[in-house]
């Protein structure tokens, strides 16, 4: 997984509430078995109107997404992760998270940054007011900077720790192996098997 | 100090706590099905990595199979690539599988219980949100992505970080003709699509009590549409009795070890909740959606809402948005919605009950002219079941049609869709925008109220065919 320590770029003011997995990718794009390549799929349904958002000359190149609140509800998909990634996207800022995909998006190296819907109204503004207004996240200082304002987010330790070192999870819990096995050799035998050997 | 059910269960899964890091957690079942795992095993042979227990793992083939002519290839060649990956990857990883065509087969929500390998005190995941079902039997269950699929192959754990608990008191009794589907949809359009963020549910009180294990399974299945990590409800006789016999049951000295420690598996009596709703089950009527997110929803008998006397700017925006992609309007009566396509089905409503519930209703009517109803039930031993007790003829005698196991019409992935602007009402869980087909119009439903549609032609309770 690639460091993140700060990232500076240009955004896209997505001014929508509940924007669902559904909506970030349809199902139909999950049939794929490749890990990658999903960028076509990204809001499929919205970009058929040339009048969206990210269909605007001014808005390509974007690498931050500006969304409402309740951003990545529904559907566990991670597609709706690497479709943002593929499409370019580094950062995502929301009021509101989904769980699922505030979980899926620190594995993957996408960062979600909570902050206030008043900061979200106010990155809203200066973006529409002029597209090439750069917006910095700095995972290290834990602030979104833009022009003026600076907004402090939370993030837990763990998963700032992970993606400032760019750490692989499994490999991190395989380094516990041992506890793994000792905790194995407690479980009651009641417990159900799949298959008998 | 006393500790909730979740949190009991949860200690008991804590392979290793540090401070500052989550927990990592035990995996005592891994489910898994063709869409969210190919990615997962993929990983695993880069990293030249195993399957650690496969004896804790089963997969099904359940999103993008067809209901119809499952005897034959495959058409859609996408579908058939995630299929046969799967099957690449469970023979390759020494996974069991249930693919189509077997007995097993069927959607991974209803198969785990099914087969009883879902029982109180587990800790369950799969690469898909509505594992929050299994909570239905004191399990947490919870849904993850693809990377953590892949983690918990390798590792059969997970990191975590501990959620707070909330209790969902449903007090009283569930007036006749109400079911566990219009209780959680009624709960959902009280707290918003975000209201159960962050927490591990548990629902009790006396109307959760006297739910049947479908019905307890119906609510958790849909927590995760307010936002839960998981729903939990507490195991008691209802739940053992539902589990033992089961093929993957515990028997003889191992079920009465197993039985004496799923009864411990409650919340103690001074024990604290982090948060606390209390419902009153009498005032809950049939109850369905107008919108395009679970949240949006309103007693049947009342009319669309209309956008500008919602409050907060954010609702109103959305019920704007949302009566324009439905093509309803501000004020119509709900009775008056004109139902193109009715399914019966999924990981919310597809079980024996569901179907038994349906038949009964539908049993000597015609569905209406201009109306489709489908019938897909959630496995093929549901499926089995309900031709053993005639239901199948119920429906097709109705003129219904009679379809194979899987999830189908639920979100789409396989040939049963919607056409643009054609408008179902669907016993499943999700009307997001073109969630069954592109442009299709979802209203969430109770069984009751689907199979009264199907018959009307609108949307319609039981009540409206006498």
């Amino acid at each position: 997984m690639e460091k993140f320590t700060s990232h500076t770029g240009t955004a896209l003011p997505l001014r929508r509430s509940n924007v669902d997995t559904d909506q970030i990718i349809p199902a139909v794009y999950l049939k794929r078995v490749t890990r990658t390549g999903f960028e076509d799929g990204l809001f499929a349904a919205w970009r058929n109107d040339p009048e969206f958002v990210a269909n605007k000359p001014e808005y390509q190149g974007v690498s931050i997404l500006v969304a409402g609140p309740d951003f990545g509800t529904g559907s566990s998909r991670e597609h709706a992760v690497w479709a943002l990634m593929d499409y370019g996207f580094k950062v995502v800022l929301s009021s509101r998270f989904a769980d699922i995909f505030r979980g899926n998006s620190g594995k993957a190296g996408l960062l979600s940054v909570p902050v206030e819907q008043d900061v979200i109204e106010q990155l809203w503004a200066a973006i529409e007011a002029d597209p090439t207004t750069q917006i910095t996240v700095d995972l290290e200082a834990r602030t979104v900077t833009c022009g003026d304002l600076v907004a402090p987010f939370q993030i837990d330790d763990y998963t700032r720790h992970r993606l400032l070192n760019g750490l692989d999870d499994i490999g991190i819990t395989l380094g516990n192996e041992a506890d793994i096995a000792a905790y194995e050799a407690t479980r009651p035998r009641f417990k159900p098997v799949t298959q008998r050997a | 100090m006393g500790r909730t059910l979740a949190e009991k269960v949860w200690d008991e899964h804590v392979v290793r706590s540090t401070p500052g890091e989550p927990d990592l957690l035990y995996i005592d079942l891994h489910l898994i099905h063709e869409v969210t795992s190919p990615q997962a095993f993929d990983g695993l042979r880069l990293a030249g990595r195993q399957v650690r227990r496969p004896d804790l793992t089963l997969a099904t083939e359940d999103h993008n199979v067809p209901t119809l002519d499952w005897d034959q290839p495959i058409a859609d060649p996408v579908s058939k690539t995630q299929v046969d990956t799967l099957r690449k990857n469970a023979a390759e990883f020494g996974v069991r599988l249930h693919p189509l065509g077997d007995v097993e087969q069927g959607i991974v929500h209803v198969v785990g219980p099914q087969l009883g390998l879902t029982q109180p005190g587990m800790t369950i995941v799969c690469g898909d949100s509505h594992t929050s079902t299994h909570g239905a039997f004191g399990a947490i269950a919870f849904g993850i992505g693809t990377s953590e699929v892949e983690h918990v192959l390798a590792t059969q754990t997970l990191p975590q970080a501990k959620p707070k608990t909330m209790a969902v008191t449903v007090n009283g009794s569930l007036p006749e003709g109400v079911t566990a589907k219009d209780l959680i949809l009624y709960l959902i359009t009280q707290t918003g699509t975000g209201g159960g963020q962050g927490y591990i549910v548990e629902y009790r009180g006396e109307a959760i009590e006297a739910l049947s294990m479908e019905g307890r399974m119906t609510v958790c299945n849909m927590s995760i549409e307010w936002g839960a990590k998981a729903g939990m409800i507490a195991p008691d006789e209802t739940t053992f009795a539902y589990i033992e016999g089961k093929p993957e049951a515990p028997t003889g000295a191992d079920w009465d070890a197993a039985v004496a420690h799923w009864k411990t598996l409650v919340t103690d009596a001074d024990a604290t909740f982090d948060k606390e709703i209390v419902i009153d089950a009498a005032q809950i009527t049939p109850f369905v959606t107008w919108g395009t997110n679970p949240g949006q929803g309103a007693p049947l008998g009342a009319n669309v809402p209309t956008p500008s006397d919602f409050e907060d700017e954010q609702d109103r925006i959305a019920a704007e948005k949302a009566l324009e992609y439905m093509g309803l309007e501000a004020g119509q009566p709900l009775r008056s919605v004109k139902v193109d396509t009715v399914f019966v089905g999924s990981c919310t409503n597809g079980r024996i009950e569901d179907l038994r519930l349906a038949a009964e209703i539908i049993k000597g009517h015609k569905v209406a002219e201009g109306t489709r109803l489908l019938v897909v039930p959630g496995s093929v031993r549901v499926r089995l079941q309900a031709m053993e007790e005639g239901l199948d003829k119920v429906f097709v005698e109705a003129g219904a049609e009679w379809r194979g196991a899987g999830c189908s019409m639920c979100l789409g992935m396989n040939p049963d869709t919607l056409q643009p602007q054609e408008r179902s009402a669907s016993t499943s869980n999700r009307n997001f925008e073109g969630r069954q087909g592109k442009g299709g119009r979802t209203h969430l439903v109770s069984v009751p109220v689907a199979a009264a549609t199907a018959v009307k032609g609108t949307l319609a309770s039981p009540a409206d065919l006498v």
